[in-house]
């Protein structure tokens, strides 16, 4: 046998694979234009593009379902087909490419038979009924089903379970009688994702989309990234809600409840109130929070703020010892460990190398930890009776604070993680309409923070707060760029990355006059997969800091995330985010006087001292990649 | 058993100096010889062979690819069995001619899993053909580079398919790839391939040593030359026959010594139910086309029952990638249990033909498509025989 | 599974690894021959051939749950696969499955408790001109009668 599966470096699944759209001619055609008639009209259309897509460039719409702009073509759900002339059957809009003077009809009295008959098959195989399914509102089956009409199961329905309900996971829970095969979330979590975790089985009438040998999600590797949540179109997949446990609490006068919020959620969570992408909702939020009824309401970017102190602490401990010291067992680049998603990842597929991970906690463990011990000392609360509750945009948080070693506090630090969309729904139940609530500003003594702390949304956020930072405590003087804003850690690219010289340092940083700080940023783990094998192939070695976001686009595009989440939309939230940041008063993490007084306070041997180690430090499981 | 009628087809005196003969020719040549004769393939589809030839050789590629599809999957059809058992020097050197036509450098054969038995002799045969120079570097001195290599499948009709032979070849699930590009274009790890049925290949070695013309003097002007036929059902004389193109079922029927016909299967489970009343239409690419299956039912046969069991056969074997296909199937089944027990009116079994006629139109590969032929025969040539007796 | 018998099957894999290539195309030949040497595919042996082919364990799986002849749980040594599809259930096919399940005692889709042999329908074999047909693993037996069946099993038992 050859060599060619290497060459095409191609793992995707059967229909997941990459159409690179190839007419018949040569590909040079590509991209040149040609006329084609759509509905009678007649339109340019660059040859090689997608019916689909030239359809939308003139805004006639096509139904899909199994299209999702992220992920390569599957062409299986089949509600796309269209007419194409001279053609014996009908076509998939998504899939099939502009190739010459085509006509097309995308509404023919065929084309609506197919895809009626497409959505009342899906129907007679869908269990449940939209009125007691969490996707009510939301649903791309449901819309399908309103737009073409459905008002009875012309083959029958359904009416019992075929399947049990996944609910062993700390984070996603999966009930495939939902599903519909699109199987996005299989091209999620092996193309986009590159985990491996989902696959259809079995074949015919009984293929099925599950994990390896039927196992319950929370025994295989997955990384509770949630993004096949975020991109599956009906309710088959959803976060492990806690909302319930959250309302319990709050209705309990005895009990003690805070939230943080992230920075992600406040600039989405506007979306599932109809604003559009792009509107940051920080001030409304808690207001809305206070309504709902925490006692509490505190900003995790306070944490991501000490995060950075106690990372960027690290990394300069990490290159003292290495380059003072000359010390051959540190690891160097350090690799952030603030994407739970991100950390499990690592733990599964590269094991060995997780001394290469920094200790510290993500931000919303390290504020468990505080309020559990510095807050509730502080302010004379029984612990035992704080409930914390942090407000994420991601599902693999689920799992984090279910981490046995996340009770450094003597308590589970933090008690429940919160999606976006799991807190949108509980501000619904409270008969409240976020956009239209009056601002209000966080509490004390957790209410303030730097926009550093929180940039960390967007992938590149936290390089940008560490440089912020790190760059100033070692020369004295702020980051050599315009307005703070360190463009080189922006954008959307899959891996970034650059260096700053250091030089004119101050004295006790000598050491480091003359290093060129070298660093890199990744987002999504299958370019966490390209980082990875680059550091086996020894190719960073003289990298030093290394960012890593464990889905695409960084929080902002978490797996707990208002749905739909696309490329447009993950850089509206990014600049929502970036254009806060410009506002604040305060932009760096060690100006924060929250964080200043906390080490003077509670962590009183400073950062990544004793104390801190004990509390805002963890280590990891070296988990594997097989179940035995 | 060799093929029963075998006259000219496939001379049991096939002469081994064909090759050499053959491969002394320009690619050009063997594509212009074979687009000639009008050769369509033999696996079903009846795509024009020298016209796939032609595009695959024009693609502009490093690598090329030829695959023998014999998979042989499709209920009644045996005819690529006995070629490979008793016919394997055409196959094969069809096969080496497909690459030199095309440019290609390595030919696979798809050997469905069932045919297991057969690999033992299909590589020793290979290897007899690899010592005597007739593949391997520098083929009987012809400068040309040619080898063969014999997968084999694991049990699932879909891989008949031509893209989901290759996917199944590089390693996947059985499923139908997105069309296009098509195989010639982006085929076994999305280099140019052509994927022709093992009678195509059989067929071309004979055209090439006998040449155009005489291929051509058999069948119809649309369905030039003659074809194999797997024969089985209720006739006394079930085989492989040779017959050219155009000869009517009735003529068929009478060569296999079959009595008391009420119907014949014609393609096999994704092929059409023909009544008496249509038995002299005609074997061919513009009438009655066939890949080969000819399945014959007597008059003691009920025709809900065989339609039940290919409609059992489609719920399994599609690949379950697309909707219409995989929901779609079984609700004709599911119509077909509720007529048995007499329980389907006759509106609901309207709107499972409209159904049906959706999945022709709307399924993602030819197992879809073709699927509901059957349902839609048999239930329109015999409405009165299923309802009355029940 | 004994870890002995672990590290033999760690062999073979690498072994068949190293004949077809550590590519993902040899994927189906692996699994083909694990499945012929040791009746199924273990849920260890798809790990272990995963890791050889660097894909993930579950695409092994899905592969394995595709394709009718491979099977991640266990079969007899002997796998009679009767041809259910039209030809064969005209002649009779189903008069041929009750003496299978009368002379092994068990029924389709079951394997005998001695682990000898399993029972499966399967779909056309190509045999159609000589009907009824079965495989028992990769040998053809075909125009079978109910009393050629017994005779076939006794041979086998
Ligand atoms: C479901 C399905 C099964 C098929 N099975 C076979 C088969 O077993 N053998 C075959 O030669 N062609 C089969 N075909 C046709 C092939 O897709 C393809 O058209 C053929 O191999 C091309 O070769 P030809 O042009 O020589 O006929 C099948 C097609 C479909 C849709
Ligand atoms: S998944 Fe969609 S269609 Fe199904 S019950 Fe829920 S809302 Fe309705
Ligand atoms: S949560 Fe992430 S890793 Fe887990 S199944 Fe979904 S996409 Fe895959
Ligand atoms: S679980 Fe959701 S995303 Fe995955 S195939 Fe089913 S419907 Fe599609
Ligand atoms: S038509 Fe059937 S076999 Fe073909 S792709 Fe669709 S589900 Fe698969
Ligand atoms: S959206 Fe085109 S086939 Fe599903
Ligand atoms: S129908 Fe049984 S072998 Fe073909």
């Amino acid at each position: 046998m050859m060599e060619y599966s290497k060459k095409n470096g191609d793992r995707a699944p059967v229909a997941s694979k990459p159409l690179k759209v190839a007419p018949h001619g040569l590909e040079s055609d590509i991209g040149s234009k040609v006329e084609v008639e759509i509905n009678g009209k007649a339109y340019k259309v660059p040859i090689g593009m997608t019916i689909l897509d030239a359809c939308k460039k003139q805004n006639i719409h096509i139904p899909t379902l199994c299209y999702h702009e992220d992920l390569c073509l599957a062409g299986v759900c089949r509600i796309c087909v269209v007419e194409v002339e001279g053609m014996r059957s009908l076509q998939a809009a998504c899939t099939y490419p502009i190739t010459n003077r085509m006509k097309i009809k995308t509404s023919s009295e065929q084309v609506r038979k197919a895809r009626r008959h497409v959505i009342d098959l899906l129907l007679s195989e869908h269990y449940g009924e939209c009125y007691s399914c969490h996707r009510n509102g939301n649903c791309e089956l449901q819309k399908l089903s309103k737009e073409y009409g459905v008002d009875s199961y012309r083959f029958g329905h359904v009416i019992e379970r075929r399947h049990n309900v996944d609910h062993s996971s700390y984070s996603v829970v999966r009930d495939m009688d939902k599903c519909v095969l699109c199987k996005r979330c299989v091209r999620t979590c092996i193309d986009l994702q590159e985990v491996g975790v989902l696959e259809s089985t079995n074949r015919g009438y009984d293929t099925t989309i599950t994990t390896f040998n039927d196992l319950p999600l929370a025994e295989v590797i997955c990384i509770n990234c949630g993004q096949c949540i975020n991109r599956c179109p009906t309710a088959a997949l959803r976060a492990n809600d806690p909302s319930h446990f959250i309302w319990e609490a709050i209705d309990n006068p005895k009990k003690h409840v805070v939230c943080q919020t992230a920075p992600s959620p406040r600039a989405a969570i506007g979306e599932e109130f109809g604003l559009a992408p792009g509107h940051s909702m920080t001030k409304q939020l808690n207001t809305a929070l206070r309504m709902i009824g925490f006692d509490r309401v505190f900003d995790t970017n306070f944490a991501a703020d000490l995060t950075i102190m106690e990372e960027g602490t690290e990394l300069l401990l990490r290159l003292k010892r290495s380059l003072v010291n000359g010390d051959k067992s540190v690891h160097l680049p350090q690799f952030t460990s603030c994407s739970p998603g991100w950390v499990k990842y690592i733990e599964h597929f590269y094991p060995e190398y997780l001394d290469y991970l920094s200790s510290c906690k993500s931000p919303q463990q390290m504020f468990g930890s505080l309020l559990k011990t510095f807050y509730a000392e502080e302010h004379n609360i029984d612990p035992a009776e704080i409930v914390t509750v942090a407000i994420m945009p991601c599902s693999a948080k689920k799992f984090e604070c279910n981490r046995p070693e996340m009770t450094a506090s003597g308590f589970k630090d933090v008690d429940f993680g919160l999606t976006t969309r799991e807190l949108a729904q509980m501000i619904r139940e409270a008969g409240l309409r976020l956009p239209e609530l009056p601002p209000s500003n966080f509490d004390d003594p957790f209410g303030e923070a730097s926009g550093a702390g929180l940039i960390f949304g967007a992938t590149g956020g936290v390089m940008e707060a560490a440089l912020r930072t790190a760059y100033e405590l070692v020369t004295g003087r702020t980051v050599p760029f315009e307005n703070l804003n360190i463009e080189a850690c922006r954008g959307m690219e899959g891996i970034k990355q650059a260096s700053v010289l250091l030089t004119g340092l101050k004295p006790e940083w000598a050491f480091l006059e003359g290093v060129n700080l070298k660093f890199m940023i990744a987002h999504g783990t299958a370019n966490a997969k390209k980082v990875m094998e680059m550091l086996k192939a020894g190719e960073l070695a003289d990298f030093h800091f290394i960012e890593i976001m464990g889905c695409p686009g960084g929080c902002i595009g978490g797996g707990g995330q208002p749905i739909p989440t696309s490329g447009e939309i993950r850089k509206l939230r990014a600049k929502a985010i970036y254009e806060e940041d410009a506002g604040l008063p305060i932009r760096k993490s060690h100006e924060n006087p929250n964080v200043n007084y906390i080490y003077e306070k509670f962590l009183t041997d400073g950062p990544c001292g004793h104390k801190s180690h004990k509390l805002l430090h963890t280590h990891y499981v070296k988990r594997g990649k097989y179940i035995v | 058993m060799p093929i029963i009628n075998n006259k000219e087809l496939f001379p049991t005196d096939y002469n081994d100096r064909i090759l050499i003969e053959a491969l002394k020719k320009t690619p050009q040549d063997i594509i212009y010889e074979i687009r000639e004769s009008g050769l369509k393939g033999r696996g079903g589809a009846g795509f024009p062979t020298g016209t796939k030839w032609n595009l695959a050789s024009a693609a502009v590629a490093e690598k090329k690819f030829v695959v023998c599809n014999a998979d042989e999957g499709e209920p009644g059809t045996f005819k690529d069995r006995v070629l490979l058992t008793d016919y394997l020097p055409m196959v094969i050197d069809g096969i080496t001619l497909g690459g030199r036509a095309i440019g290609a450098q390595k030919g696979y054969i798809y050997l469905r899993g069932e045919y297991r038995y057969m690999l033992g002799r299909l590589e020793n045969y290979i290897a007899q053909m690899i010592s005597e120079n007739r593949l391997g570097n520098n083929i009987l001195g012809t400068g040309f580079d040619f080898t063969i290599e014999i997968r084999l499948g694991a049990g699932a009709y879909i891989c008949g398919e031509e893209s989901a032979l290759i996917e199944s070849m590089e390693g996947h699930r059985g499923e139908a790839r997105n069309r296009p590009p098509f195989p010639v274009n982006r085929g076994y790890f999305c280099y140019p391939t052509i994927v022709n049925n093992v009678e195509t290949f059989a067929s071309v070695a004979v055209i090439i040593s006998k040449g155009a013309d005489w291929f051509k003097s058999f069948g119809t002007s649309k369905s030039p030359g003659k074809k194999l036929l797997s024969v089985s059902g209720d006739c006394r004389k079930p085989g492989v026959y040779e017959v050219p193109f155009g000869i009517n079922v009735k003529e068929l029927l009478k060569l296999v010594d079959a009595r008391k016909t009420k119907a014949v299967q014609i393609g096999g489970a994704s092929g059409y139910c023909l009544p008496r009343s249509q038995f002299d239409r005609t074997i061919s690419f513009e009438d009655a086309s066939t890949g080969g299956s000819v399945i014959i039912f007597n008059q003691t046969r009920d025709m809900l029952s065989v339609l039940k069991n290919f409609q059992e056969f489609f719920v399994e074997e599609s690949c379950g990638q697309c909707t219409p296909c995989r929901v779609g199937n079984k609700k004709l089944l599911d119509g077909v249990e509720k007529i048995e027990q007499g329980e389907c009116s006759i509106s609901y079994i309207r709107e499972l033909m409209d159904l049906g006629r959706s999945m022709q139109m709307a399924s993602k590969c030819g197992l879809g498509q073709s699927a509901p032929n059957s349902f839609i025969s048999i239930v329109t040539h015999f409405e009165n025989e299923i309802f009355s007796s029940r | 599974m004994l870890l002995s018998e672990k590290n033999a099957m760690t062999e073979e894999i690498e072994e068949l690894c190293s004949n077809y290539g550590s590519y993902r195309e040899s994927l189906l030949p692996i699994l083909n021959d694990i499945q012929l040497r040791f009746g199924y595919v273990s849920e260890f042996a798809q790990q272990e051939i995963a890791r050889v082919l660097d894909i993930h364990p579950v695409e092994v799986y899905g592969v394995v749950t595709f394709y009718s002849f491979l099977s991640p749980k266990r079969l007899g040594k002997y796998i009679i696969r009767l041809c259910r599809t039209i030809s064969c259930d005209m002649a009779e096919k189903s008069s041929i499955a009750r003496v299978l399940e009368r002379e092994l005692g068990i029924r389709f889709g079951e394997t005998t408790s001695d682990m000898k042999f399993s029972l499966e329908y399967t779909n056309c074999l190509g045999m159609c001109d000589e009907s009824p047909a079965m495989l028992i693993n990769e040998q053809v037996f075909t125009k079978l009668t109910p009393h050629r069946v017994a005779e076939i099993i006794r041979k086998y038992k």
